[in-house]
Formats: structure tokens, C-alpha cells, sequence
């Protein structure tokens, strides 16, 4: 998929409030793909880590509103540790996942999942999964 | 010195497995350690956006209440647990400038400047008890059973707070091998379980957990050793559906380190609590003709 760079997507603003929130400089980034390569759930997302650094170093928020790939973000900083350019990426989810929620939006629904699963899981996986999913 | 321990929300109810054990352990082993009459819960995950500090508070609140009541150091047994405490210890100790504004927003506490040392259940067997000593009270040696020790990512990443350097198992494997068991590496033993994602995944749909069960599988590997109750409800608990769906092709049961530790320290079986696991870990105790039942 070709992804137009231009004056309506490219936004200073944006590549500022990522680097506030996750404290990274997202300009560092060399694009190596190392990030994507760590990640246990590159698969499952829309956009692989690495696409996802490059289109904040353009600060293109609106290319990213739909993709899944933050909210698929396990943040297991397995490619913070080996990121070469010692930018910490699970950061940079964070801020993305952020810069959502702190819209009062949710990405799931406590309330619509199933009874049991709930009375299943360990509290730990809803504490943390509230936490990163929910406003 | 004193240790106090923190158990965390999760070690109360569903993974009682991980606590009992560990606690009758440290008991064999005669190590005192001291519960924390007060605490609250880590908040599971240590925030990771640069303003966000209110997050910080519940972990730096437990640090405080360890202060407080004198305490060296502060175990923790749950990874999760572990990685949130000794995150928020560390940006306690380091970060001065935000460390002020916590402290003065919690001015009802004592201040606290990252003084308590977190450490984790392995480190502190490692420290106060070391592996030598606890193979001489081993009475009920793991004899060939085939344990991987299984890190996940909190244990070990960040590296300023990991157990130990990236790629390295040492902890575990020394503890293990102590009890005697056969310590087999693989290769995802820090490999993602796909974490708190399973909020968000149907039953059986996680692929992050499926692919360490085919590489421990593949490695030969009967059982894995775990300190997260959520990774082991992620890899020991969907083994069922990863099946039903045809993601994996074997089994291999989770268990808590401790609860290993606990069978080899010849401790009452009830007290680990494999009713808690899955029926898989406890057959295949059974099959290896351990002592599951008192
Ligand atoms: S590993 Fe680091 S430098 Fe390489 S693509 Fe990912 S963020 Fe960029
Ligand atoms: S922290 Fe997120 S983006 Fe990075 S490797 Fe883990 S799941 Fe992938």
C-alpha cells in the first residue's frame, strides 16, 4: 500500500506530542526493522512496528487512526531492548495508545466481556489489559 | 536485614499455587520473611508515558509502607508485580525531578527516595540461601523431569531492572538444577506470552503463547517453570483450545517454580495446590510418579 507524505497528513504538532508523551525522539529511528523482527505480535498487526515509527516520524496521526497495531502492542519491550538507535518503542505505542484514550474513547468494553472469562482470568490480566485498553 | 514480601492482588486468589509454595518453602529453607501488613496492588504494569506520575503512586505507596516498617529490601514473587515495583523503585531512586512531585503529592507519607531495595524470590534464594544449600534439603528430587525455565519479558526487560542480563537464565536454571530436575534451554524462554492481550483475544486465539508451547515441545521440554500467574493462565490454561484450533500439536504443562521447589523440599503436596493448574501438569506428575496428593 502506497502511503501519500503530504501537507494534510504530515503534522509537526503531532511528531511533538508523541516524543512529550513517550519522552522518546522518534526522529532517531533508522528504520532497520529490528523492532518488527523482536515483535511476538507482529503478525497480528495492520501496520509492523517499524511502519509505525516511520509514520511518526512524520507525526501522520490520521494514517494511524485505524490500524490496531498499538492496541495489539503486548508491551513486552522485547524490541526497546534491541532497538539500535536505543529508542524505547514500547514507549512510543504507549503515547499512541494514549493520545486515543485520553479522548475518553475505550478500545474494549469491560463490560461486554463474557462472565466467564472474567472468572477466569487472572486479576493481573485485567488489572494490566484495563489499564493499556481502556480511558 | 530485614525482607519484607509483597504478595500483589493475583497471589491472594488465583495463582495461591505461586504464594503457598513459595511461602512453605522459605519456611523449609528457614528464610524469614515478613508480610506486609498493608499494601495495595502494583497497578500490574508500570506506565510508560513521561507524564503521567498518578500511575506511579500505587506502586511508590508499597515502597513506602516497606520504608516505613524498616525493611532492606522488599520480595516480590509475581513478575509483574516485581517489574512495577522495581520500575517505580528505580525512578524513585534516579528521576529527582518527578520524584519531588510524587513525594510532594503524598504528603500525608514519609518521603521516599528509592531507598528499599526490590528484589525477586530467585534472587533472594540465590542471595541468602544459594543453590548448594538448598540441594542438601532436597528430599524429593525432580529426577528426569525435563524443565525449561520459562522468563517471559518482566522478569528480565528492562535491562536496568532485569533479574539478570538479557538472554541469560541462570536464576532459574541454578534453582532447578538444585532440585534436580534436567534443565532443557529453549529458545523463546523471553519470548512474549502474549500478556495482558488476552482481554482482547477469544479463548485459544493467542499466537504468541501457542508458538513457545510448539518451541518448548520441539525442545523435548515435559514441563516449564513459570513466576507470572499470567503466564501461566496464558500458556498453561488455553492448552485445550490451542489444540481445538490445531496451533499446537503437544502439550506441555506450566507450573510455578515454587510449586517444584516445594515437591523437592518434600513439603505437604496440598500446600501447592496443583488443583489450581491445569489437569495436564498434574497427569504428568502423576505419570512421573511424583507425590501430587498427601
Ligand atoms: S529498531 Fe529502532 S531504529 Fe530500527 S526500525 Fe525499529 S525503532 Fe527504528
Ligand atoms: S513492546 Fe509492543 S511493539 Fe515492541 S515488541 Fe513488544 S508487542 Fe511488539
Amino acid at each position: 500500500m502506497t502511503l501519500p507524505i503530504n501537507a494534510q497528513n504530515v503534522s509537526i504538532v503531532s511528531i511533538e506530542k508523541i516524543n512529550k508523551l513517550s519522552g522518546e525522539n522518534v526522529k532517531l529511528c533508522m528504520q532497520c526493522g529490528t523492532c518488527t523482527a523482536a515483535c511476538p505480535m507482529a503478525e497480528e498487526m495492520d501496520f509492523f512496528p517499524r511502519k509505525v515509527m516511520h509514520l511518526s516520524q512524520f507525526g501522520m496521526l490520521s494514517l494511524m487512526n485505524d490500524i490496531n497495531t498499538y492496541w495489539k502492542c503486548a508491551s513486552c519491550h522485547s524490541c526497546s531492548v534491541r532497538c539500535p538507535r536505543g529508542i524505547d518503542i514500547a514507549k512510543v505505542m504507549e503515547a499512541l495508545r494514549q493520545l486515543v484514550l485520553r479522548t475518553s474513547k475505550n478500545y474494549i468494553e469491560p463490560s461486554q466481556m463474557p462472565a466467564e472469562q472474567i472468572s477466569e482470568l487472572p486479576q493481573i490480566a485485567m488489572v494490566a489489559g484495563f489499564r493499556k485498553l481502556t480511558s | 536485614m530485614k525482607i519484607s514480601y509483597y504478595p500483589g492482588c493475583t497471589l491472594k486468589l488465583k495463582a495461591k499455587n505461586l504464594e503457598l509454595a513459595a511461602l512453605a518453602s522459605l519456611q523449609a529453607l528457614g528464610i524469614d520473611v515478613e508480610e506486609m501488613d498493608r499494601w495495595n496492588c502494583c497497578g500490574a504494569v508500570y506506565s510508560l508515558t513521561d507524564d503521567d506520575l498518578i500511575h506511579h503512586i500505587g506502586p511508590v505507596r508499597n515502597l513506602v509502607r516497606a520504608k516505613e516498617r524498616g525493611a532492606d529490601k522488599l520480595v516480590t514473587l509475581c513478575s509483574m508485580c516485581y517489574n512495577t515495583l522495581a520500575r517505580a523503585n528505580q525512578l524513585m531512586k534516579t528521576d529527582t525531578v518527578k520524584r519531588d512531585t510524587i513525594n510532594r503529592f503524598m504528603d500525608d507519607e514519609i518521603d521516599y527516595f528509592g531507598e528499599v531495595e526490590v528484589i525477586h524470590y530467585l534472587t533472594l534464594l540465590e542471595e541468602q540461601v544459594g543453590w548448594d544449600k538448598i540441594k542438601e534439603k532436597v528430599t524429593a528430587p525432580l529426577t528426569d523431569l525435563k524443565v525449561a525455565p520459562y522468563y517471559g519479558c518482566t522478569l528480565q526487560r528492562p535491562q536496568d531492572v532485569g533479574i539478570e542480563p538479557m538472554g541469560s537464565f541462570r536464576l532459574m536454571t541454578g534453582l532447578l538444577e538444585a532440585i534436580g530436575a534436567t534443565v532443557v534451554p529453549f529458545n523463546s524462554a523471553d519470548k512474549c506470552c502474549g500478556s495482558y492481550q488476552v482481554i482482547n483475544a477469544p479463548a485459544g486465539d493467542n499466537d504468541a503463547a501457542a508458538n513457545v508451547i510448539n518451541a518448548a515441545a520441539s525442545a523435548g521440554i515435559e514441563a516449564l517453570a513459570t513466576s507470572c500467574p499470567l503466564c501461566e493462565y496464558n500458556l498453561g490454561k488455553q492448552q485445550d483450545q490451542f489444540m481445538a484450533k490445531g496451533k499446537i500439536t503437544a502439550n506441555v504443562p506450566t507450573f510455578y517454580f515454587t510449586q517444584l521447589l516445594a515437591m523437592a523440599l518434600g513439603v505437604n503436596p496440598e500446600v501447592c495446590h496443583f488443583e489450581l493448574n491445569d489437569m495436564k501438569a498434574v497427569q504428568l506428575l502423576e505419570a512421573k510418579k511424583f507425590q501430587v496428593a498427601a
